[in-house]
């Protein structure tokens, strides 16, 4: 993507975060932001500490050291539940869905935090709730067309095949109409073709939702096609960041990817 | 008809009221395994201890009257001439919501992410917690609970069922009790009042993302511990009302939440993650230990109620170890 598109104030910022695991260090002394409305990636080789990032971002972690600052405040220790309230949804490496429910509940219970109708009329199922109800479903309704899932709205996710659980996935983050999305690996294990449609959904979200996207990908030529900004991770350690060109001709990032001996 | 086929006829529907009771009980262990994957033990001794503390109320009894008395030399035992069956049922289910509070603030918060068998050693600890509790608060004599539901043989129901006999025989009607028609009537509401609230509510659909999948739950924006407490706090109404029915049918002892146990080979029939299969569970081993003893007991010297039921999960184990309606195992390798 060109260099040229113009973003906001950064809507996240780390800095210096440190996280560790008794004596492993996961993450050391990292500090990047994300501007608002860009897509962000997040790279490295494996086990470079990527995961634990977006998991200090969304709070299942908590960092040792360092700062997090969301929509222009500083961010207390909060639990993941807070921090989803405060407009940041994800994905999952390994997909985490509500098997048991269709994908229209899938979607529908990503909007949990949006719905607003007190207990009383909800059990009566009348008045404002049903009208929250109706309003809820047309927003969901909405993505499920975006997504072109309509075919599945009312199967059981658990039975679909992988990249469709992918899809619906992102769909409901995409339902919490969250301020930063972040996602994990959301290519990972997909065909061709399956990667394309992932690419062109994010890029779409980006562009009519103005969705911040904060995403970490091994694909390094599917990042360098979609991604504003790249943050390149190794070891725990930023050892690059920058736009796709810069990062990709950068000589750190060439060694950690190709894996040149150290002496 | 013959008496014979009557009062095999008797017999099933004393077993399917018999089974409504386990089905109660049953109940209570399927919300908490569903949401949060424990086994909860202590359900029985819940049961035990609402009925207990529903009495306490009702009869205006001190709480810990002996242990202050001991230690005081006092001599008090009640506060007063107690009050109406409603309001002790309405102080007792807070009672329990401040149980399903402390449940999670001192249990469950520091067991996450721990193995199952783990959270289901807490609550063998519980379980004898809650008895010994309940022992302390209110004393352990054998209590009569009489919340005002009616109780006693259908003379209706023997009326009716009288001149179905054939014409000549002796047969005197059947019998089947009031209150456990009250108690299948109560069952069917509470079932439907859950069914209601899990489909059609903003909590009870947090409740079943809980129960499907925590991190999901999590990430969106659903607090686990808000959904701990509420889960323990309806497995403690139903854990009332269970307490309720039995402690009207065969008064309030200590043995209770032994009885609680049938409620095991009913959850391993209808499978530890469904609502209809606790009902449905608990009607089969109702009829079923019933049916047995009439017609195979006396050939065997009888007191097969100890035992059937268990047997009759073992084979089921054997054959659908998921249960009636249990999610089906399926693990990849």
């Amino acid at each position: 993507m060109n260099s040229t598109r113009k973003f906001g104030d950064p809507i996240l910022a780390v800095n210096n975060i440190s996280l560790s695991f008794g004596g492993v260090k996961a993450l050391t002394d990292i500090s990047f932001d994300i501007l608002q409305g860009e897509i962000r990636a997040i790279i490295g080789p494996n086990g470079a500490g990527k995961s634990s990032m977006l998991n200090v971002i969304n709070g299942f972690y908590q960092p040792q050291e360092g700062e997090v600052w969301f929509d222009g405040k500083l961010r207390g220790p909060l639990r993941p539940y807070e921090i989803a309230r405060q407009g940041i949804a994800r994905t999952f490496q390994n997909i985490a869905l509500f098997k048991g429910m269709s994908t229209l509940d899938n979607l529908m219970t990503g909007r949990i935090t949006k719905m607003h109708a007190n207990m009383f009329w909800q059990a009566l199922w009348k008045g404002k709730a049903e009208n929250e109800e109706l309003e809820h479903r047309e927003r969901v309704e909405h993505i499920i067309d975006f997504l072109e899932i309509q075919a599945i709205r009312k199967t059981p996710v658990g039975r679909l095949p992988y990249g469709l659980q992918k899809r619906v996935e992102l769909g409901r983050a995409l339902a919490a109409e969250s301020k930063l999305l972040l996602l994990d690996e959301p290519m990972a294990g997909m065909n061709l073709e399956e990667k394309q449609d992932m690419c062109r959904f994010i890029l779409e979200v980006n562009d009519q939702f103005g969705t911040t996207i904060a995403l970490i990908e091994h694909d390094m030529s599917v990042v360098m096609d979609i991604a504003d900004r790249v943050v390149v991770l190794d070891y725990g350690k930023k050892i690059g960041d920058g736009y796709p060109d810069e990062v990709r001709n950068d000589k750190d990032v060439i060694d950690a990817y190709l894996g040149v001996a150290h002496d | 008809m013959s008496p014979m086929i009557l009062n095999t006829i008797e017999v099933m529907l004393n077993g399917l009221m018999t089974g409504v009771m386990y089905s109660l009980v049953a109940l209570g262990f399927v919300l908490i395994f569903k949401a949060s994957g424990i086994f909860n033990y202590a359900q029985g001794v819940m049961a035990l201890f609402a009925a207990l503390t529903l009495v306490g109320f009702q009869s205006g009894q001190i709480p810990f009257s002996h242990l202050i008395n001991v230690v005081f030399g006092t001599d008090y035992h009640n506060w007063g001439p107690g009050m109406n069956a409603f309001l002790a049922i309405l102080l007792t289910m807070a009672v329990m919501v401040l149980l399903a509070w402390l449940v999670e603030r001192l249990v469950l918060r520091h067991l996450v992410n721990q193995e199952p068998i783990i959270l289901f050693m807490a609550t063998i600890g519980l379980a004898f917690f809650m008895e010994g509790l309940g022992d302390m608060m209110w004393g352990a004599n054998i209590k009569v609970l009489d919340i005002g539901l009616p109780s006693g043989g259908s003379f209706w129901w023997e009326d009716v069922t009288r001149v179905w006999a054939t014409e000549g025989s002796d047969y005197y009607g059947m019998y089947i009790d009031v209150l456990d028609l009250w108690a299948a009537g109560i069952a069917i509401v509470l079932v439907v009042a859950l069914t209601l609230f899990s489909q059609y509510t903003k909590t009870g659909r947090a409740l079943r993302a809980v129960a499907d999948d925590h991190q999901a739950a999590l990430t969106v924006g659903i607090s686990l511990r808000t959904i701990w407490i509420v889960v323990w706090s309806i497995a403690g109404f139903v854990a009332l009302v269970a307490g309720i029915m039995w402690g009207s049918k065969s008064g309030i002892q200590f043995s209770l939440s032994l009885i609680a146990l049938k409620a095991l080979p009913v959850l391993i029939l209808g499978g530890f993650t469904s609502i209809p299969g606790a009902i449905v569970g608990g009607l089969i081993i109702g009829v079923g230990e019933k049916l047995f003893e009439f017609t195979i007991g006396p050939l065997i010297g009888g007191a097969t109620e100890n035992w059937f039921a268990y047997v009759l999960a073992l084979v089921f184990l054997m054959f659908r170890p998921q249960g009636l309606y249990g999610d089906k195992i399926i693990e990849r390798v």
